[in-house]
């Protein structure tokens, strides 16, 4: 009834295990860590519900097959992906564009780079011995979808950010799918921002509605000490795609750290973040929203690891359902030894707009200091039938009362983005969200 | 609250090593050979004269148990068990069951009297011996028990493995209860055995619980018929003295349709260098508008200063809240066991059932605890409330783990969670793992959750009032559990306050 | 002999120096009032004497009735008469003022040799002090502290002090978040105890509490030692003139 010997390979196993032979010799650089990394995978398999962390989010059943890796990008994928990212006009960023998780300067903005950022391709980067040192040890993890990722990453950006420079515009990473032949996607993302600097970084994703692929994305994030940096990933993957995130985060001391997720799209979602404090008197807002409907399928699985004491970290995470989708979140705190005086606090609250719909959340605490504030809160329930009512008796119509009780539920989490322009756009997101649920 | 005051004299007078239940009654007994396998179950059944489908049941749990690995995701760490190293069955050695309490040995009462204060069982045991007219006063007007002081409390006393005496059976015979060692029922009443016993928590439910299937020898069983209120108290008190013996008792209660019965459990342990295994299984059955109250003492010896020693109390506890507002609630208070693993659960199966689980767990020492509840909400309307106080000091671990789960079926169903953690100390560990599954839009699941420490500006504002530190963290604990202490029934709250501060020895300074 | 010697008392709290060889005589049945701005360390003085940790005493002795009170344990001073009036009251939840009360109380009488309280005779002294301070039954049910509003938790003290009998009543800041109703209930309550053998130590920043508990002697703290001693009219000066040139006197 335990943790039982490894059954046969699943067919998207078998899959993973044919392409990774066929060609570990055509992928970038850092051959030995990728060899390291999928034997991790081949040891585990895709994880599944007997897997405590992926309880909720059985990958090997969801997972049904594993695509061919993506070709390069032709002419006509690339001309797909001209307006790439242009939902986020208001935003005003730096676009850097990935086509099938190759990363294209032509579609990208590096004019006039601001004086202390250096924007590169990771695949021309891995192989450099500084490059290879640091990846998969900004918080090191045995997690096999980053395992899986080390194995088959074939590009993406290293972006370094030097010591006080404050870069005036967003840096956004639009991840596009072309939507040619059924594919897999793999990239890695190395940012590092140094000492006392001041950087904001947006992340979408997306594709189109009948597109067939798959993603596993990961980045890994330096905040020097005294930075600023604000963190917010889209997810608005076509409705098949199934996409697999993985953030690392360490944070330096006296830093500030925002991060956001915002779900709505693909079919299976698996958002994770591993986020660690390792200096004293940083002070971070992890939040998210997720938006699902039909079969959706999103899971953020969040460890907040307080090495440093002296943090102040807010969690929180929104999330509504409808049709049969189900939500999963796991939040996890550590406080370890020595971490004294850390006040780190986490909400979890679903909404569940249909009868079919599922919540599951796992907010948990593991603390090793006595000096500390930790809590959590969560809580899953149905609009309120009372301030739905009092509404319609104001006039509003049901449809309209439910949207503007559905926008305050996600907007306290929206209200957490500095960026006026980007909460504008997300705002947008959930209204558009909203009217293609009715 | 006189009791404070008594707490904090406890504090003083008892130190760390003196686990106040830990003295050894020397009487012979009559023994399983060590080990186990098929023979071992043969001869527990044997022992018990039981019919054949008991053995049956017994030898199947036993097979499926062997293919069964230990579960090891609770954040409990331990040596390997030599399942083989241990005996399953003690006995204290008798001719025949007992009739009366002259045919007890002296030295099992003595032991009763000594472990007197906690449970009030020496008086309960007593009581057997009084005229019969003042137990038929109480009979008569079961419901002025209430009053509290003075309260009868009727007792099953299970040494070691078996059943060393039932008090006021006759009393209850009398409104139609059954209370009795259930392996007097499997005699007595076989069919209601056999109709209740392994629908709460299967057979194969999990490892310790199939173990406990295969080797259990005693236990106590309750059996309240339709409409009755149990007119007092209904008490186990289980103690382990043998040597290397495991306990695996094993207690069902049924309450019938619209019935109400409230039960106590307590239970200590010698203090001995090795660990005693516990590994019992309670199953509780309320039928429609039936109404169990269980509650549960703990002080099972937690091993000395250094981590050397104690109880391993591995338990299976699960009520079936079967018919239609039935309500189950459990309070326990944990203070003892080297190890604790338990998760006293409610299947809320009934419309408009309810389930409650009232818990404070202290650990101090080496003491690791991983303990919660289970709320499965399958019945339209069904409620559940959860309220746990864990206190974590020396550098013991303690861990909430707890399930709250909406079905789909279970409309309109309701849970609120509240579990606070509270450090003493900066080398202990206090954690929460809470699952939570709303698997429809009509249920409303509330859950929150907080750590934090006793501050030092609370200590010293204490102690500027003339409390000392110990007195003054027995004060601001007693604060912080008061909402679980009050479920306790009234007689054993005061106990109850007492044990926590006798637990919290040694915490501070 | 004075109930309280002060003498030469320098304290640091994480290495910064907040008392420099402070003086201070206060006789038994005095009320003196210590006034200074802000960071001259009147609450420091509060603490110091109540057995605070972390306050580090680097010099000099504190003598309570000849005796070295710097020796003794919070709950040592508590027993033999030291009270402290927080400026900040802490909230205790599940634990009833009635319950806090009497464990208190019984824990200094044990300390002092003397039989606890009976039942009867606790509640009795309770309900009367309490009636005069306005506090309702109610109050004394709830958690110590928990839900008080401002004023509540220092009628709470006031209460506190009554019942506990201590010798010398150091008040920190006990005017700080009263308007001027709850101002004069606790202000008469510390007046109702004043007598010949309790002294009391009234540490404020505004002269206005002294309006109502009248002082024996003013004294002016300043950069960590007494400044200034005066009578009552000491205190009219500040309010009129501000602590600028206290400020400066000891920083020339």
């Amino acid at each position: 009834m335990n943790a039982e010997l490894r059954p046969i390979k699943t067919a998207a196993e078998t899959a993973l295990s044919a392409a990774f032979a066929a060609q570990k010799a055509q992928l970038p650089g850092m051959a030995s860590a990728r060899e390291a990394a999928f034997k991790r995978f081949e040891a585990a398999g895709l994880p599944h519900r007997r897997v405590e962390d992926w309880k909720y989010t059985d990958l090997r059943a969801l997972m049904r097959e594993a695509k061919p890796l993506a070709p390069r990008p032709d002419a006509v994928a690339l001309a797909r992906a001209k307006n790439a990212g242009a939902a986020f006009a208001a935003v005003e960023g730096r676009r850097i564009v990935l086509v099938d998780g190759v990363f294209i300067p032509e579609l990208s903005d590096l004019a006039a780079l601001e004086p202390g950022l250096s924007i590169r391709s990771m695949a021309l980067a891995a192989g450099d011995p500084a490059i290879a040192e640091r990846l998969g040890h900004v918080v090191a993890t045995d997690n096999v979808a980053v395992a899986l990722n080390t194995a088959f990453m074939a590009d993406g950006v290293v972006i370094d950010v030097a010591e006080r420079a404050a870069l005036t515009r967003p840096l956004h990473l639009v991840a596009f799918n072309s939507g040619g032949a059924p594919a897999s996607v793999f990239t890695r993302s190395l940012a590092t921002i140094g000492k006392g600097a001041r950087a904001m970084l947006i992340e979408s994703h997306e594709g189109a509605p009948g597109n067939d692929y798959q993603v596993n994305t990961a980045l890994e994030l330096t905040v020097g000490d005294e930075a600023h940096v604000d963190h917010v990933k889209i997810t608005g993957e076509g409705a098949g795609a199934l996409h697999v995130s993985s953030l690392m985060v360490a944070v330096g001391a006296h830093a500030r750290f925002n991060e956001f997720l915002f779900t709505a799209g693909a079919a299976v979602v698996r958002n994770q973040l591993f986020v660690r404090f390792d200096g004293e008197g940083t002070v971070a807002g992890i939040r998210g929203a997720t938006l699902l409907n039909g079969r959706e399928h999103a899971d953020t699985t969040l460890v907040a690891d307080h090495v440093a004491g002296d943090c102040v970290a807010r969690e929180v995470f929104k999330s509504v359902l409808d049709g049969e989708s189900r939500g999963v979140f796991q939040g996890k705190i550590i406080v370890r030894p020595h971490a004294q005086k850390t006040d780190s606090k986490m909400a979890a609250h679903a909404l569940l707009l249909s009868e079919e719909a599922e919540a599951d959340s796992k907010p948990e605490l593991e603390i090793f200091a006595d000096d500390v504030q930790c809590g959590h809160g969560s809580t899953a329930g149905a609009l309120d039938d009372d301030l739905l009512f009092y509404l319609k008796a104001r006039g509003i119509p049901a449809k309209e009362a439910e949207a503007l009780m559905i926008q305050a539920f996600v907007g306290e989490a929206i209200d957490g983005i500095e960026h006026a322009g980007l909460r504008d756009t997300l705002i947008d997101h959930v209204a558009a969200w909203l009217k293609k649920r009715s | 609250m006189p009791a404070v005051q008594e707490t904090v004299d406890q504090v003083r007078r008892i130190d760390v090593d003196q686990y106040k239940y830990g003295f050894e009654t020397i009487i012979e007994s009559d023994k399983a050979p060590k080990g186990l396998n098929d023979d071992t179950v043969r001869f527990i059944s044997a022992k018990k004269n039981e019919p054949q489908w008991m053995l049956d049941w017994r030898l199947d749990a036993y097979r499926r148990w062997q293919t069964m690995r230990e579960p090891n995701w609770a954040k409990v760490h331990y040596p390997p068990i030599d399942y083989q190293d241990l005996y399953y069955y003690s006995a204290p050695k008798k001719k025949d069951g007992p009739k009366s309490l002259d045919e007890i040995d002296p030295e099992i009462l003595e032991t009763y009297r000594k472990l007197g204060i906690p449970l009030r069982e020496t008086e309960a045991l007593l009581g057997i011996q009084r005229p019969a007219g003042e137990a038929a006063d109480g009979g008569e007007n079961g419901e002025s028990g209430e009053s509290g002081y003075g309260r009868r409390v009727a007792v099953d006393a299970v040494f070691d493995s078996v059943s060393v005496a039932t008090t006021f059976k006759e009393e209850l015979a009398k409104v139609g209860v059954l209370f009795m060692p259930i392996s007097e029922a499997l005699q007595k009443h076989p069919d209601l055995v056999k109709q209740y016993l392994g629908t709460v928590v299967p057979v194969t439910d999990n490892f310790f619980a199939t173990l406990n299937a295969a080797v259990f020898s005693d236990g106590s069983f309750v059996y309240v018929p339709p409409g009755v209120r149990c007119p007092m108290e209904l008490s186990t008190y289980f103690r382990i003295n043998e040597r290397n013996t495991g306990q695996f008792e094993r207690t069902l209660i049924i309450a019938d349709k619209g019935s109400y019965v409230s039960y106590l459990e307590g239970c200590t342990a010698p203090s001995r260098d090795e660990n005693q295994l516990h590994a019992a299984v309670v199953e509780l059955i309320a039928l429609d508008d039936a109404e169990i109250k269980y509650s549960t003492i703990q002080n099972w010896y937690p091993g000395d200063k250094n981590g050397k020693g104690g109880v391993y109390n591995f338990v299976t506890k699960r009520g079936d809240c079967r018919g239609a507002r039935s309500k189950i609630s459990w309070t326990q208070l944990e203070t003892g066991s080297a190890i604790t693993w338990k998760y006293p659960s409610c299947i809320l199966r009934g419309d408009d059932s309810r389930g409650e689980f009232y818990s404070i767990a202290i650990s101090n020492g080496h003491q690791q605890v991983d303990s919660g509840t289970k709320m499965i909400h399958l019945g339209k309307n069904t409620i559940s409330r959860i309220i746990s106080k864990g206190i974590s000091a020396g550098q013991s671990q303690n861990t909430y783990r707890g399930l709250v789960s909406a079905h789909r079926k279970a409309k309109g169903a309701r849970n609120f969670t509240n579990c606070d953690s509270l450090l003493i100390g900066d080398k202990c560990g206090a954690h929460t793992v809470p699952y939570i599954e709303a698997k429809n839009a009509s249920a409303v699941i509330e859950h929150e959750a907080t750590t934090s420490k006793i501050s030092e500006a609370t200590l010293f504002y204490c102690r500027q009032r003339g409390l000392s530190a110990e007195e003054a963290v027995a004060l601001v604990v007693n604060g912080f559990v008061k909402d679980v202490l009050q479920t306790l029934p009234m007689e054993f709250a005061v106990e109850a306050q007492k044990l926590i501060s006798v637990s919290l020895e040694g915490s501070v300074g | 002999m004075a109930l309280l010697e002060i003498k030469n008392l320098h304290v640091s709290v994480d290495g910064k120096q907040i008392l420099n060889g402070l003086d201070l005589v206060v006789e038994n049945g005095q009320v003196a009032a210590i006034m200074g701005p802000n960071g001259s360390g009147k609450s420091t003085l509060a603490h110091v004497l109540a057995g605070k940790a972390d306050y580090e005493v680097t010099q000099g002795q504190v003598l309570f009735d000849g005796e070295d009170l710097l020796a003794l344990a919070p709950d040592e001073r508590a027993a033999k008469g030291v009270f402290l009036a927080f400026q900040y009251p802490l909230e205790i939840p599940g634990v009833a003022t009635m319950t806090f009360l009497r464990t208190a109380l019984n824990a200094q009488r044990k300390k002092r040799g003397q039989e606890e309280l009976s039942a009867p005779d606790f509640n009795r002294r309770v309900f009367d002090a309490a009636g005069k301070l306005g506090i309702e039954r109610d109050m004394l049910r709830r958690g110590v502290n928990v839900g008080f509003s401002g004023g509540e938790k220092k009628r709470n003290e006031v209460l506190q002090m009554a019942l506990l009998e201590p010798r010398l009543c150091v008040l920190d800041e006990t005017d700080s978040g009263l308007d001027i109703d709850a101002l004069k209930v606790v202000s008469e309550g510390v007046n109702r105890l004043r007598a010949p053998n309790r002294a009391f130590v009234v540490i404020t920043h505004y002269q206005r509490l002294l309006d109502h508990i009248v002082p024996d002697v003013v004294h002016v703290l300043s950069r960590g030692r007494i400044a200034r001693t005066g009578g009552k009219e000491l205190a009219h000066e500040l309010e009129a003139q501000g602590y600028a040139q206290y400020q400066e006197a000891v920083a020339s």
